[in-house]
């Protein structure tokens, strides 16, 4: 008999998720080099914007002197957007080796395995956030506190799970990796698209007024409190706010997307 | 007239050569139609040459604009214009890059192999893929000039500044296919030409393709006077910014002629490894 017949739904549910997590955690210990663009690039990416746009800061209207500690945030953002991608990539391999097709057909509810999948990518949004934090630490960037990090490595977790929402939705739409340059850009176009490069006050016209806009300019910005100044919770909730708002959109239609593939 | 007329041996051979020649041209040509076609068919290739370039521009310009006010930047209509040239390399560098993924994924399903075992030059089937590069570079270039023209960024240089340019893109991007290729070629695997992406940004991002190099931070600021690609980006913008110098112009074709020897060299080399390992 089997022995999740007698056990509740939740649990078995919860047992699901797990397995699928499992699995995203042995990929990436049996080919560890996979995990290397993802946390690669976000170090590039930070390295080469300190180096190239340091001088910003002697501009009128920087919150600090030191742009490693201005540009940290993003560069760990932007290494949740890559793994949240990545995780739309492994999708879209899963679909076309046909493994995805078995778990559909398996009990498991449709929001369990996108779950899975999108809880994964937070987990694993980790291990980029963590390198390039400590290379900017190396670099001379400010301890943001535990408040401040507990924070940014929240909204790092979470916009991971963002983008892996938006990641499966185009897998399953497309069914394929050629699909991959849409997930990356459309993540670097979402996080850049904010107060990444420099104040609000200090970006130029379409900028100013998309940043305005772009909801994940208020993660950006709660992200970055601790290294540019201290933690509040008026910087905080906004922050919350919008990732929440972000989750249950491209939740909804990666769920939508989930639905709909092999229906 | 006879002391102008060849002897009979020498005609042959010369008309042979000549249609040798016209072989390998049409096999360059083939190829490269083949590769451009190959990049503009496949989103994962065409992504990093257009997209990716033209979003960073649209996010640096707006997002750093305000750098040209910093004491000791260069004199510009705007960042924008400033940006031009960073942006063109960014694409033409992710072409070369792109075009050595689709050699190694040529090598990886056989294709070269049958093109090794057709009657027609080793070097033709690499021109041909670096004809391509080029081709997709002088695409990138005017892409670029028409999103500056659009967005009201001026060229300095008027038209014959913006040929040069052009033709300046236009060149790197073979040179820097070579790379690529040499690459691909010596590893026959995709996923280790694709792995290089990354180089690809720390290249640019230590020369000046996207700041002046004297408010560069260190070590970044020592490296970019000393990266080749700067002396190409600098000829490059030159023209766009504030006209046509002879000594930029000189500056980055030395530039180009240094990556080009060492792109074929490396090709040449790569080539002759893979003919042996098959």
């Amino acid at each position: 008999m089997d022995a999740t017949a007698n056990l509740p739904a939740w649990r078995v549910n919860l047992a699901t998720i797990g397995a699928l997590m499992s699995r995203a955690k042995n990929e990436l210990l049996r080919v560890p080099g996979a995990a290397i663009p993802g946390v690669l690039a976000p170090t590039i990416f930070f390295l080469g914007l300190n180096g190239v746009f340091g001088a910003l800061t002697q501009l009128k209207g920087f919150e600090t002197g030191a742009y490693e500690s201005f540009i940290v945030p993003v560069s760990m953002l932007q290494g949740a957007g890559f793994t949240g991608a990545a995780a739309g990539v492994n999708m879209a391999r899963d679909i076309e080796q046909g493994w995805l097709d078995r778990l559909l057909v398996s009990p498991a509810p449709r929001w369990v395995l996108l779950a899975g999948t999108v809880l994964a990518a937070s987990a694993r949004a980790l291990i980029p956030g963590a390198f390039v934090f400590a290379i900017a630490l190396l670099l001379g960037a400010g301890w943001p506190g535990v408040d401040g990090l507990l924070v940014t490595f929240f909204m790092v977790a979470a916009m991971a799970a963002v983008a892996a929402c938006w990641g499966s939705m185009l897998a399953l739409r497309f069914k394929s990796q050629s699909a991959a340059p849409l997930m990356q850009a459309g993540m670097m176009a979402l996080i850049l698209t904010t107060t990444a490069y420099a104040p609000l006050a200090l970006l130029q016209g379409w900028l100013e007024e998309v940043a305005r806009v772009n909801p994940v300019t208020q993660v950006v910005e709660a992200a970055r409190q601790g290294f540019v100044g201290g933690v509040s919770w008026a910087e905080t909730w906004p922050g919350l706010l919008a990732l929440l708002g972000l989750l249950l959109v491209f939740g909804a239609l990666a769920l939508r997307e989930m639905r709909r593939t092999g229906a | 007239m006879e002391g102008h007329s060849l002897p009979r041996s020498e005609v042959v051979g010369g008309a042979k050569g000549a249609l040798h020649l016209r072989a390998n041209a049409r096999v360059v040509r083939a190829l490269g139609l083949r590769s451009i076609r190959q990049t503009f068919r496949r989103p994962q290739l065409m992504a990093p040459i257009v997209v990716f370039p033209t979003i960073l521009l649209a996010i640096q310009t707006g997002g750093a604009g305000s750098a040209v006010e910093l004491p000791g930047f260069p004199p510009v209509q705007s960042f924008l214009q400033f940006m031009l040239a960073g942006a063109m390399m960014q694409s033409l560098m992710l072409a070369g890059n792109s075009g050595g993924i689709a050699l190694a994924v040529d090598i990886e399903m056989g294709f070269t192999d049958r093109l090794f075992a057709a009657p027609i030059s080793r070097y033709a089937i690499v021109l041909g893929r670096l004809a391509g590069t080029a081709a997709l570079g002088l695409f990138a270039s005017l892409w670029f000039f028409a999103i500056g023209l659009v967005f009201g960024a001026e060229i300095a240089g008027g038209v014959p500044g913006a040929l040069l340019s052009i033709a300046l893109v236009t060149v790197t991007a073979a040179a820097v296919g070579g790379i690529g290729a040499a690459i691909a070629l010596r590893t026959g695997s995709a996923s280790v030409v694709q792995g290089l992406f990354p180089l690809v940004l720390v290249v640019l991002f230590l020369s000046s393709a996207f700041f002046p190099v004297g408010l560069m931070i260190e070590p970044a600021k020592t490296i970019a006077e000393y990266n080749p690609f700067s002396f190409i980006v600098e000829g490059v913008r030159e023209p766009i910014v504030s006209g046509v110098d002879a000594t930029e112009t000189a500056e980055a074709l030395l530039a180009i002629a240094g990556i080009v020897v060492i792109g074929l060299g490396l090709s040449a080399r790569a080539l002759r490894h893979r003919l042996r390992v098959g």
